[in-house]
């Protein structure tokens, strides 16, 4: 309700500024300067800026106008400056290439900043080389999308995160490309918006930092090769449909890494190749359901402190270990998946093994407990313990289990 | 030409040779006689080297043997059983055996006994299907093959037929004539009249006395070697 | 020396044994690239053959190719032949014509469907693991006079390296458990030839992110290439010593 109000408020603005005019910028124009064509642009205007390259320290848009770039106008920030910062609603950046901003251990410095506006959209532009990328303070109903942002710096230090959000509320973040950052994407005290189709991947630590930011959505991302993977933290209602977490190796790497999470869904993505596809601790009420596992070193590593969550109808394929616990008490249920370790029966046939499956194996509750003994897999001797163990119970928890294991993975 | 000097052989409990001293030389055919267990085998294999003395040492040609493994160029032995890969055939076996120690005597073999054993007509046959005769037979020849300066012979005559016993005294009769060490170690006393010149008798590993044949028989009174030993025995 | 190396060669590449693990091995490599789906998966299912099979099939055989040979033995050393050359020569007879079947039939499949570092790594611990089980039948069978004795002493070694030394550490693992004992891991695994190798090929393999700090640790130590520099030359020091073992009491053992 509120997002339409603004819309038809926006649409308003527009409509009453019908005379508005647009102001060019280039050498053959009469502003050679973007700076001056802000200065001398009211509401509404639209300043187009022509190819070339523009050194103009800091541009600062105070005024609710359209800042359009013709085949990508370079801005550089000469290593020093804040490039554009955005201190008016409605204003528009679209079309820049936006380079070389500076670097600072005190200050966030973005390429693009909004602070504590409202319906700002910030489209379609190349950043590279920057510290942070587009950092978005208090601000509200703005959309951020299809840009491109490329950092090369070589340590978590020296450099900043690509999308970065601080108690914001109803953004959107579409279609976006990052890479090289320290996060791909930061949320922080951020609620009620949606991140949609971005590719987050190589980055330094995590592909999406998510922490207190309530009743969000991220949907059909990709995040890749991150050093982390993902991590979101302190929240609930969040709604996870349709990702790709891929190949996040490391010794401290995750799929995704959940701490203090509840009431909250995970659906549909795809979790391949990582060190833990799902790290959970703390996590209450959370449905884990139709998701693929596969080749990952631990599927799913879910600490005792985990309740009432539920995973069902998951596929588990290729993963070295399926399940991973620290505890010997179980409260999540893990009914009706399909795991390819299964080598029960079904007399019966109605596809559901008549034996449960018990997803922990003994090594990795050793190795839980014990993470030198790592070292031992793949020994003779581990597969030999875990032989013993699917005969023979003892250890591993009791009620661990998927008393419906599926014969056939799921068509996900 | 070998010179043993209190060697001393423990296997165990069993003391297998007692502080034996023995001195043999050129042109002498020596019999090494005792009852079964009295250690001489392990003697032999003492100069061999195949059984390495606990005290004690052995030379030959006034080298001791443990540093100098070469001189067993100069040694032909025929063990008492003799032992050879299965599956090899007889021929292999000559064959490999001059493959090792061709360059020890420039291919110049003495093949005669091969000839007067007939076994020059089988040599395809396999090691393992032989009759216990034709393996002496074999382990004779090769004794035999590199024209050694010593010789050593374990039980040489036993398992053979008669014919080819004989074909291998007249054989050892020969190299004695040509000056080589020879010695012999063999229960059937009788065999030996013709062709040795000292004896060894050993017992519980000692050895009880090494003396000329001819000194013996003068001693006894005796001619036969079997009532030379047998009149020894008795005395004692 | 060359000789008699060439007789026991010859000798034993026409076993059939040897001929059938030569084959055994190699069906398995193709199998297992042919129906895993990815090379990487095929090469993890031979780590296990190679870890396990390769080591038993070594000691085994040679153990009782070294006490089939006794009569072999015998008759060489009452011939004007260094014990040392016979023994050496007995030893690069079976390490040759071993090595040889484990190129054949595991090394020739990787080099044809999974030519990566991995691949060439496990081929190299194949080889040198072969060559260390021979040594380790070797010593067993100089050390044991009887034959069915020298047998199990041999199974006993192979189960010591494969099994119990593994059980052992894990043993101290959880004994120590409030210690650091990365360290101590490293000096375990040149301890034990099978888990060296077996550390080797995982850690060029991606899942040894898995290993966590202690990976971190072998990974310090062995991953970088004077690493593998040091964990080769600690498996060459494995053939030497244990041969070297060997000899001395061979030169030594009355025939």
């Amino acid at each position: 309700m509120k997002n339409i109000f603004y819309i038809l408020a926006g649409l308003l603005i527009t409509g009453i500024t019908s005379h508005a005019r647009t102001i060019r910028v280039g050498k053959q124009f009469q502003f050679h300067s973007i700076g001056q064509a802000i200065a001398a642009a009211v509401n509404g205007d639209t300043v187009l800026v022509e190819n070339g390259l523009y050194r103009e320290k800091n541009i600062v848009i105070g005024k609710s106008i359209v800042l359009i770039g013709n085949n990508f106008p370079v801005l550089d920030g000469e290593h020093q400056y804040e490039i554009i910062s955005i201190k008016a609603n409605y204003v528009t950046v679209k079309g820049f290439k936006i380079v070389h901003s500076g670097v600072s251990s005190l200050v966030d410095i973005a390429a693009i900043r909004i602070y504590g506006c409202h319906d700002v959209t910030i489209s379609g532009n190349i950043l590279e080389d920057t510290f942070f990328g587009i950092y978005s303070q208090s601000s509200f109903n703005c959309l951020i999308e299809n840009n491109k942002l490329t950092a090369t710096a070589k340590t978590e230090q020296e450099s900043g995160n690509g999308i970065h959000c601080w108690k914001s509320d109803s953004l959107q973040i579409i279609g976006n490309n990052i890479t090289g950052h320290r996060d791909g994407i930061y949320f922080e005290f951020v609620t009620n918006s949606v991140i949609w189709r971005n590719e987050s991947h190589k980055n330094m630590r995590y592909g999406l930092h998510f922490m207190f930011s309530n009743n969000d959505s991220y949907i059909s991302n990709v995040f890749r090769n991150n050093g982390a993977g993902v991590s979101v933290m302190f929240t609930h209602g969040v709604k996870m449909f349709n990702n790709y977490f891929e190949e996040n190796w490391g010794d401290a790497s995750y799929g995704i890494f959940l701490k203090e999470i509840s009431d909250s869904y995970i659906i549909g993505n795809k979790f391949l190749r990582n060190t833990s596809g799902i790290f959970m601790e703390g996590a209450s009420r959370i449905l884990v359901e139709k998701n693929e596992f596969k080749d990952n070193g631990w599927a799913m590593k879910i600490q005792a402190s985990c309740l009432d969550n539920v995973i069902t109808k998951n596929n588990f394929e290729g993963n070295t270990f399926d399940v991973g616990t620290n505890g010997s008490l179980v409260l999540n249920s893990f009914d009706r998946n399909y795991w390819d370790k299964y080598d029960g029966y079904d007399l019966n046939k109605d596809k559901v093994g008549d034996i449960p499956y018990r997803p922990v194996s003994l090594y990795s509750m050793i190795v839980e407990k014990n993470p030198a003994a790592m070292m031992l897999y793949r020994s003779f001797m581990t597969s030999l313990l875990d032989r013993s163990e699917k005969i023979l119970p003892t250890l591993t928890p009791e009620n661990l289990k998927d008393n419906f294991p599926l014969m056939k993975p799921l068509h996900l | 030409m070998i010179i043993a000097s209190n060697v001393t052989k423990q296997f165990g409990r069993l003391k297998a040779l007692n502080n034996v001293s023995v001195t043999c030389n050129k042109g002498e055919c020596i019999a090494l006689i005792g009852p079964n267990g009295s250690g001489k085998t392990t003697f032999i294999k003492c100069i061999l080297g195949m059984v390495v003395p606990d005290s004690g040492f052995i030379t030959f040609n006034g080298k001791n043997i443990i540093h100098d493994w070469k001189y067993r160029r100069h040694i032909g032995y025929m063990p008492q059983i003799g032992r050879y890969p299965d599956n090899m055939t007889i021929g292999q076996v000559f064959k490999m055996m001059k493959d090792i120690r061709s360059e020890s005597t420039e291919n110049k073999f003495d093949e005669s006994l091969i000839r007067y054993f007939g076994l020059d007509q089988m040599l395809q046959k396999r090691m393992r299907t032989l009759s216990g005769g034709t393996r002496q037979k074999v382990s004779a020849s090769l004794a035999f093959l590199f024209d050694p300066d010593v010789l050593i012979l374990d039980e040489p005559t036993a398992g053979l037929d008669p014919v080819a016993s004989e074909t291998l005294k007249e054989k050892i009769k020969s190299e004695k004539e040509k000056g080589k060490l020879i010695l012999i170690t063999s229960h059937i006393l009788s065999e030996l009249d013709e062709l040795i010149t000292q004896v060894i008798y050993m017992q519980e590993g000692n050895i009880q006395f090494h003396k000329k044949l001819s000194e013996l028989q003068k001693d006894t009174g005796e001619q036969k070697l079997s009532k030379v030993i047998a009149s020894v025995m008795s005395k004692k | 020396m060359k000789k008699i190396t060439k007789y026991v060669l010859v000798d034993i590449l026409r076993n059939k044994i040897v001929i059938g693990y030569t084959i055994f091995l190699f069906l398995i490599s193709l199998s297992v690239f042919n129906l895993e789906d990815s090379s990487s998966k095929g090469l993890l299912s031979l780590l296990n053959i190679i870890l396990i099979i390769v080591p038993l099939v070594s000691v085994i055989f040679s153990t009782i190719y070294i006490y089939n040979s006794a009569e072999f033995i015998e008759l060489l050393v009452s011939q004007p032949l260094k014990r040392k050359q016979l023994w050496a020569s007995l030893f690069t007879g079976l390490a040759g014509s071993l090595t040889f079947s484990f190129f054949i039939g595991i090394g020739i499949p990787v080099l044809l469907y999974a030519a990566s570092a991995t691949g060439y790594i496990m081929i190299i611990m194949g080889l040198l693991l072969t060559v260390i089980f021979v040594a380790i039948a070797l010593l067993a069978a100089v050390i044991a006079r009887d034959k069915a004795k020298g047998i199990g002493f041999a199974i006993f070694l192979w189960l010591y390296f494969s099994l119990l030394f593994d059980g052992l550490i894990l043993f101290i693992l959880f004994q120590f458990q409030e210690y650091p004992l990365e360290k101590f891991m490293v000096v375990a695994a040149a301890l034990n030839p099978i888990d060296l190798s077996r550390i080797m090929v995982l850690l060029k393999m991606d899942t040894s992110a898995l290993m966590g700090y202690t990976g971190a640790v072998f990974r310090d130590f062995f991953g970088s290439n004077t690493g593998f520099i040091i964990a080769v030359a600690i498996l060459f020091s494995w053939v030497v010593t244990v041969f070297w073992l060997s000899l001395r009491r061979f030169q030594k053992k009355d025939l």
